[in-house]
């Protein structure tokens, strides 16, 4: 049997085999739809998902990268702002101090005038006092030195205290 | 009747590999039909279809050494070669192209698997099959695309072309568009893995022959027809992957021609 096949079929090798036409193609659509179905989706879904994967990775360090800017950008801003703020702080504070210290000194000045003035005052009135009661003093000492050399002539109460006053008066004007 | 000559003549002188080496006996004595190339389509359609569903399967973002190998692969026809040349309209054909590479590639390759060592391409009726469905797929495109009249009418007359010259180009351009593609296609596949498996059969039973050969001087040759027989399993192997590459590549450009406005 197996002879007979040989001898009849070996003859030409481009003369296909029936059995093996309908195997080959059941074999390979059979094939096909497998692939179709299991392979090819599932690789294009890989493709796909790693496309997104590597696109949304470089969105998100675009995006990263924009939003570390405009933070920098705030913080310089926030920092020049700062430093504008200081700046003027400071000017205001020297101001303020200038303008504290001229107080002070204008009220030191015042108060130095004032005790000056009362001092003054008190001077006055204490010598005012000093020169009263001096000449009440010295009057009474003069005349009772005056009666005690001159006896009874001056005993005139009137007379003494003009003479005395006259006394006086040319004291004050020798002086 | 040749099996007997070379029983008769076994030991009296070399009887070279022919076709008949191609003849297999059935592997279940009395189903005629089931031989060694039926059962190593059925095998590499199993292999292919685990491998690639399992490679598959998980689809992750970040491919695993398995993904990635069977993604390369798919890789390599989906945009080396559908996508190429194809354009736009690609993606309805990868599956087709793929399957028909890997197929192929999967089936030239048994040729120098050790213990299966037999491409099954080199029998006719499986190249046969392929081309008969790339043949069917191409037209079947051109003609969805076009209209009967005027796909059949655009291979006919080729736009843009002297009305006399008709008479040479028309039989010409119909002859390869419906006897010499699908001839060569079949035929090319099936002749490389038919001649080259035929090639690694006279080297290495050669070499046996030599071997047992009662002459020391046949038995010294011996080992050069081995190696001889090695390297030209490496030559095999590119040669398995190139006929894949050009079915394939072949397949894609006619139906890239096929959807083209101008044939």
């Amino acid at each position: 049997m197996r002879t007979v096949i040989i001898a009849s079929e070996e003859l030409n090798p481009l003369v296909p085999h029936t059995a093996e036409i309908i195997v080959g193609f059941i074999a390979f659509s059979l094939l096909y739809l497998v692939l179709r179905k299991a392979v090819v989706p599932k690789f294009e879904k890989a493709f796909t998902d790693r496309t997104h994967a590597i696109q949304g990775g470089i969105e998100r360090a675009e995006q990263a990268q924009l939003e570390a800017q405009r933070a920098l950008a705030q913080y310089n801003e926030q920092l020049s702002s700062a430093r504008e703020e200081a700046q003027t702080l400071r000017e205001e504070a020297r101001v303020q101090g200038a303008a504290i210290v001229d107080e002070l000194r204008a009220k030191a000045q015042e108060e130095a005038t004032r005790i000056t003035a009362a001092a003054h005052a008190s001077i006055e009135a204490e010598r005012q006092q000093a020169v009263t009661s001096l000449r009440n003093e010295v009057g009474a000492l003069a005349v009772e030195l005056a009666s005690k050399i001159v006896g009874e002539a001056l005993e005139d109460q009137a007379r003494q205290s003009r003479i005395v006053d006259r006394f006086l008066d040319d004291l004050e004007k020798s002086k | 009747m040749l099996a007997s000559v070379r029983s008769a003549t076994e030991g009296d002188g070399f009887v070279p590999p022919g076709t008949k080496d191609f003849d297999l006996p059935p592997i279940i004595e009395g189903v005629e039909w089931f031989t060694k190339p039926v059962l190593l389509v059925m095998v590499s359609v199993v292999l292919i279809s685990v491998f690639f569903v399992l490679s598959a399967r998980k689809a992750a973002v970040v491919p695993s050494k398995f993904q990635f190998a069977g993604e390369s692969i798919y890789g390599f026809v989906r945009n080396d070669l559908a996508k190429d040349i194809i354009g736009h309209e690609f993606m309805r054909f990868v599956p087709y192209l793929f399957t028909l590479f890997v197929f192929i590639l999967t089936n030239n390759i048994f040729g120098i698997v050790p213990f299966l060592q037999f491409p099954t391409m080199s029998h006719v009726a499986f190249p046969y099959v392929l081309a008969a469905l790339s043949f069917f797929v191409f037209h079947y495109v051109g003609v969805r695309k076009h209209g009967v009249i005027k796909y059949i009418k655009d291979i006919a007359f080729m736009p843009g072309v002297p009305k006399p010259v008709y008479i040479l180009l028309t039989p010409i351009e119909l002859a390869t568009f419906f006897l010499v593609r699908p001839l060569t296609l079949s035929l090319r596949l099936f002749a490389n893995m038919f001649a080259g498996h035929l090639l690694l059969l006279v080297f290495i039973l050669g070499g046996e022959y030599m071997l047992n050969d009662s002459l020391l001087i046949m038995k010294l040759f011996a080992p050069f027809s081995f190696l001889f027989g090695i390297a030209l399993t490496f030559f095999e192997f590119m040669v398995q992957c190139l006929q894949a590459y050009i079915f394939t590549l072949l397949t894609a450009l006619y139906i890239a021609g096929a959807l083209a406005d101008e044939h």
